[in-house]
């Protein structure tokens, strides 16, 4: 059978720095995973921890939802926005989430749910307002394409190893206090700790990397879908935008999602491209312009 | 979606099959013996545009070619949803070339890349008693669905999986009704 031509070009730089970095981060894994064993016994705390963030994945749109104090609404309710989720999602054959929509001026728009069955899609009054039909949709899709990459699965396990470091690192001197050396080398808590403190920074860095990249891919994945990159970018341009001339406090409440929305909400500058969660919104513009002239080439 | 593919994040576009579509005649007939239902010549094609060039002088090329039968012209049209109905129509009853001009536009569309910009192809049919019934065929899952819309944004259940029954035999049915896409606004269906 011969091979059906296709438009939709991977991206290979993509791909390798993102499994590049997934491979880093089981290392990590493994590594503090045997520190720990060797040196003590605090399995206690490790399995409160993990089962903490299985909880924040398990039950991640609802915990989503309340604290964006968003409302699932049926196709009566809205029906342009289920309409349009609707086409989306059977143009990528896909489960279709629930849809959810936040009533904050805030322009964003988030998707969440353990699994493609469980997802939600959720957008802001916000954004709603200020997009057109052809934006939202390119944001909609971005979020589908979440979605379907099951990022809050592999962004929750991805981020355990950090949760536990971080546990460690603010937890351990106070439990591992009643615990002396027990021969003349240093202290074994002291180390635990400091190993604690540098796993906990790697990590976050890693997990950092890791969201930035799926955010590309979500972009990439978006983008191919509706055929309009140059909607998506408008609407990337407008939000960021607006999102700048916004006043910080309601920001802030926000920021706590941030790993979840469409365009961060906090944008400091003093924030690196190393610590955030989303790529500088130029990088993504650029991928979006090198998919549109793919997408416009003559074959 | 494999793993690899999960923890990769790369979600390719899923290609459209295009197989199914001839096994549509066949269900027209059942349709016209087992409810009355008559072809309305109408058949329409749904997809997803691309910006740029490419798709658009692809699109030109595909009506050129349609259009070179001397049949009445092929319309084009967007619906509300930013999405393009080709709409192909042919002598009522002769619904295999419906179907061979359907078919034409998908091939076309897969030759240059945007298989998967394929959305569904719609069949209309006639009932006994004046209501539209379109034969709906979604290309990424290979199957077929009744489309019934009455009125403004509402739809006959009730015909669909009576229409269903009727049909399986003839046509892979869509098993999972949450993907039943009610098709608002598609050309010739009221």
């Amino acid at each position: 059978m011969s091979k059906v031509k296709t438009r939709f070009r991977g991206d290979r730089g993509l791909t390798a720095r993102m499994g590049l970095v997934g491979f880093l981060l089981v290392a990590l894994y493994l590594l503090f995973g045997a520190v720990l064993i060797a040196y003590t016994n605090l399995f206690f705390g490790i399995i409160v921890v993990v089962a903490l963030a299985f909880g924040q994945w398990y039950f991640s749109d609802r915990l989503a939802l309340a604290s964006m104090r968003a409302r699932i609404v049926t196709p009566e309710q809205a029906p342009e926005l289920h309409g349009m989720v609707d086409r989306l999602v059977a143009l990528a054959d896909m489960p279709k989430p629930r849809v959810a929509i936040a009533d904050t001026d805030l322009p964003n728009a988030f998707a969440t749910g353990r699994s493609p069955d469980h997802a939600v899609v959720c957008v802001t009054t916000g954004i709603m307002r200020r997009l057109n039909a052809e934006e939202l949709e390119g944001v909609l899709s971005h979020e589908l394409a979440h979605v379907a990459n099951r990022d809050v699965a592999v962004m929750t396990v991805a981020s355990v190893i950090g949760l536990c470091a971080g546990f460690i690192a603010r937890w351990g001197l106070f439990f591992g206090g009643g615990d002396r050396g027990r021969d003349n080398g240093p202290p074994v808590w002291l180390i635990i700790w400091l190993v604690s403190l540098v796993v906990y920074a790697i990590s976050f860095l890693l997990t950092r990397a890791l969201s930035r990249y799926r955010e590309l891919s979500a972009d990439r994945s978006g983008a191919y879908l509706t055929g309009k990159p140059s909607a998506l970018a408008s609407a990337l341009t407008k939000i960021s935008g607006d999102m700048a001339r916004i006043p910080t406090r309601d920001l802030r409440q926000a920021q706590s999602m941030n790993a979840f929305f469409f365009t961060p909400a906090l944008k400091s500058e003093h924030f690196s491209t190393l610590l955030s969660t989303h790529p500088h919104i130029q990088t993504r513009l650029d991928q979006l312009a090198r998919i549109s002239a793919d997408l416009g080439r003559q074959v | 979606m494999g793993l690899f593919d999960t923890l990769l994040g790369r979600k390719k576009p899923v290609k459209a099959n295009l197989d199914a579509l001839f096994a549509l005649p066949q269900a027209a007939v059942t349709l016209e013996v087992g409810a009355g239902f008559r072809s309305s010549g109408v058949g329409s094609v749904c997809y997803r545009a691309s910006e740029g060039a490419a798709f658009a002088s692809m699109q030109s090329d595909i009506q050129a070619l349609l259009d070179a039968d001397g049949g009445p012209a092929v319309e084009r049209s967007q619906d509300s949803y930013g999405f393009t109905w080709l709409v192909c129509r042919q002598e009522p009853d002769s619904v295999s070339e419906l179907v061979t001009e359907l078919h034409t536009v998908n091939t076309t569309l897969e030759a240059n890349g945007f298989g998967p910009s394929l959305l569904c192809s719609v069949v209309d049919f006639d009932g006994p008693d004046g209501q539209t019934l379109g034969l709906v065929y979604l290309y990424k899952r290979g199957s077929f669905y009744p489309f019934a819309p009455v009125g403004d944004q509402r739809r006959d259940n009730a015909l669909e999986l009576q229409i269903r029954g009727l049909i399986a035999d003839d046509v892979p049915i869509e098993k999972s009704l949450e993907r039943w896409l009610a098709l608002w606004g598609a050309p010739g269906l009221a």
